[in-house]
């Protein structure tokens, strides 16, 4: 019971903190939105040229573009949060001390790593979608049910993009600097999430890798279940897939995590 | 003038230099910024691996547009790209220690943390304007092979003013780093697709208001022989040159008001 305070109070702290850069916000939703048009652009292109590609009609792949630049940043794609002053503590020795704090290291993490993503869900998510659905023509739900759904996925999304970037983090306990990495992570998060085109219009057996690869549940995923492409037993399947991926992917954290930690002990911090 | 450039090149060197101390990480970075700027190109040949067209567009056409704005605005960011951490410095109060130095501020802000990495980008983009000039059909004049050079220079020149406009804005707001980025790797991305995709009020805005359009939309379209967006005359090709003075000239002007308007904030 006090270990669950403890980690909600963390949470709150991640969201806090991420609430007081209001400029970046703003900053980061322009961004957003920016290059939401000129994607949305492209993609009516694309869709004229090949109407009902990767199964969307051209509303659904415009809504596509402005669901993943609400996401982008709350599941983290560009990589950015605690991972970076993970890998600064694992850099100058201080994991040491939190090594010894009466919390568990992943978990802590993760608290505030949700908090961030409740943040940025509401600061980053809900204005560029607006804009969106100001100027072109958006295929959303008019159903609480089919939100409801969404906000599960996204929430499993999160766990996964969580999972990812606290492996790449603990990968400085091996390399002098996380840098090459991290950049390696985030080139596979942009490919792979479906940030640049729908992973469903990626052609054949490119298509059915990207779609297997843990990176499809960050945004494909959340941005199908809006588009009311899974339902039913496809819904189920997706929270499946998702979960799995947080699953292993956070048992996998776990067991480095403890061969990292016996390096520390090993080397004397 | 010269000062500044001399200062550039002396910062530039020193971190060339300290870059090197480390050989295989610069291989590894300067090969993850080319990797990097491969998967945007990636993307596009993913759509094409699905239409012929886009926007009317050939691949090798989308491709000559692609390769000339990469090119155009990695010449950009590898000589100011670092104008994006402005912001950060004068948050943490490390701006400060820039202004007592003997040397004009722009360069040492310009050549901090200078990084040949950002090679990786030019190169990806002149790799792929290669292969769009061997693809396409063009009727070469000598006039059209001399445009080339020039756009790809008069395009950095206007890139370059972005870079350094959004870092006097960055004096204004401190913590807003990401507007200067949706215009710099906005205004690239946007200029590697054709401008028949988009709609004529953005076009409009990036010809007459922010400029981007001269980078190579413009230009290239009269050496591909293709009809200009919003029906200007013929001759608007050759303005790069112009454009990029005039944009240079006034992005010089916002430095000095950013400049003689910072505070510090005393941390």
């Amino acid at each position: 019971m006090r270990a669950w305070r403890l980690y909600a109070a963390v949470a709150v702290g991640g969201f806090r903190r991420y609430a007081t850069y209001r400029v970046a916000t703003a900053a980061g939703v322009f961004t957003n939105t920016v290059f939401g048009l000129i994607l949305a652009y492209t993609y009516i292109a694309l869709w004229d040229e090949r109407p009902g590609l990767g199964g969307y009609d051209q509303a659904q792949a415009v809504t596509y573009v402005w669901v993943g630049q609400g996401l982008l940043a709350v599941v983290a794609v560009l990589g950015g949060g605690f991972e970076d002053e993970l890998i600064e503590r694992i850099r100058t020795g201080d994991i040491a001390v939190d090594l010894y704090r009466p919390a568990d290291l992943q978990a802590w993490w993760l608290a505030a790593d949700l908090g961030r993503a409740a943040f940025q869900l509401l600061g980053r998510g809900v204005l560029p979608m607006v804009f969106g659905g100001l100027v072109f023509q958006l295929a959303l739900p008019s159903d609480a049910g089919t939100w409801l759904a969404f906000i599960v996925t996204v929430l499993l999304g999160i766990l996964v993009s969580f999972a990812l970037r606290y492996l790449v983090a603990l990968a400085a306990f091996w390399f002098m600097d996380g840098a090459g990495v991290q950049q390696l992570a985030v080139l596979a998060g942009i490919f792979f999430s479906g940030m640049t085109l729908p992973l469903n219009a990626f052609p054949g057996a490119l298509g059915e890798l990207a779609r297997a690869l843990p990176w499809s549940a960050l945004m494909q995923a959340p941005a199908d279940v809006l588009l009311g492409e899974r339902t039913g037993l496809a819904l189920l399947r997706t929270y499946a897939f998702q979960a799995a991926w947080a699953v292993g992917l956070l048992a996998v954290g776990r067991l480095v995590q403890s061969a990292a930690t016996r390096r520390v002990v090993v080397q004397g911090g | 003038m010269l000062d500044g450039l001399r200062a550039y090149r002396l910062i530039a060197w020193m971190w060339i230099r300290s870059t090197m101390a480390y050989r295989a990480s610069f291989a590894m970075t300067l090969f993850g910024n080319f990797a990097g700027t491969v998967l945007d190109f990636v993307a596009i040949l993913l759509m094409f691996s699905r239409v012929d067209e886009l926007g009317g567009y050939s691949f090798g056409e989308v491709a000559f547009l692609y390769g000339l704005s990469s090119a155009a605005f990695g010449l950009a960011d590898l000589t100011l790209g670092s104008m994006e951490r402005l912001g950060q410095r004068v948050r943490d109060g490390t701006f400060d220690t820039l202004l007592v130095r003997p040397a004009p501020v722009l360069a040492q802000v310009a050549a901090d943390r200078f990084a040949l990495r950002r090679l990786g980008r030019i190169t990806q983009g002149l790799l792929v304007l290669g292969y769009a000039l061997a693809v396409v059909d063009i009727e070469w004049t000598p006039l059209k092979v001399l445009l080339m050079p020039v756009m790809v220079v008069s395009g950095a020149g206007i890139f370059a003013a972005v870079f350094v406009a959004g870092g006097a804005f960055q004096f204004v707001a401190q913590d807003a780093a990401q507007v200067q980025s949706a215009f710099t790797y906005g205004g690239t991305t946007l200029l590697q697709y054709p401008p028949t995709v988009f709609a004529k009020d953005l076009v409009r805005g990036v010809t007459f208001v922010l400029p981007l359009a001269f980078v190579n939309w413009l230009p290239a379209l009269y050496v591909l022989g293709l009809p200009y967006p919003l029906d200007l005359p013929e001759w608007v090709a050759f303005l790069s040159p112009l454009v990029a003075v005039v944009c240079c000239g006034l992005a010089g002007l916002a430095w000095r008001t950013g400049l003689r308007s910072y505070r510090s904030t005393g941390s």
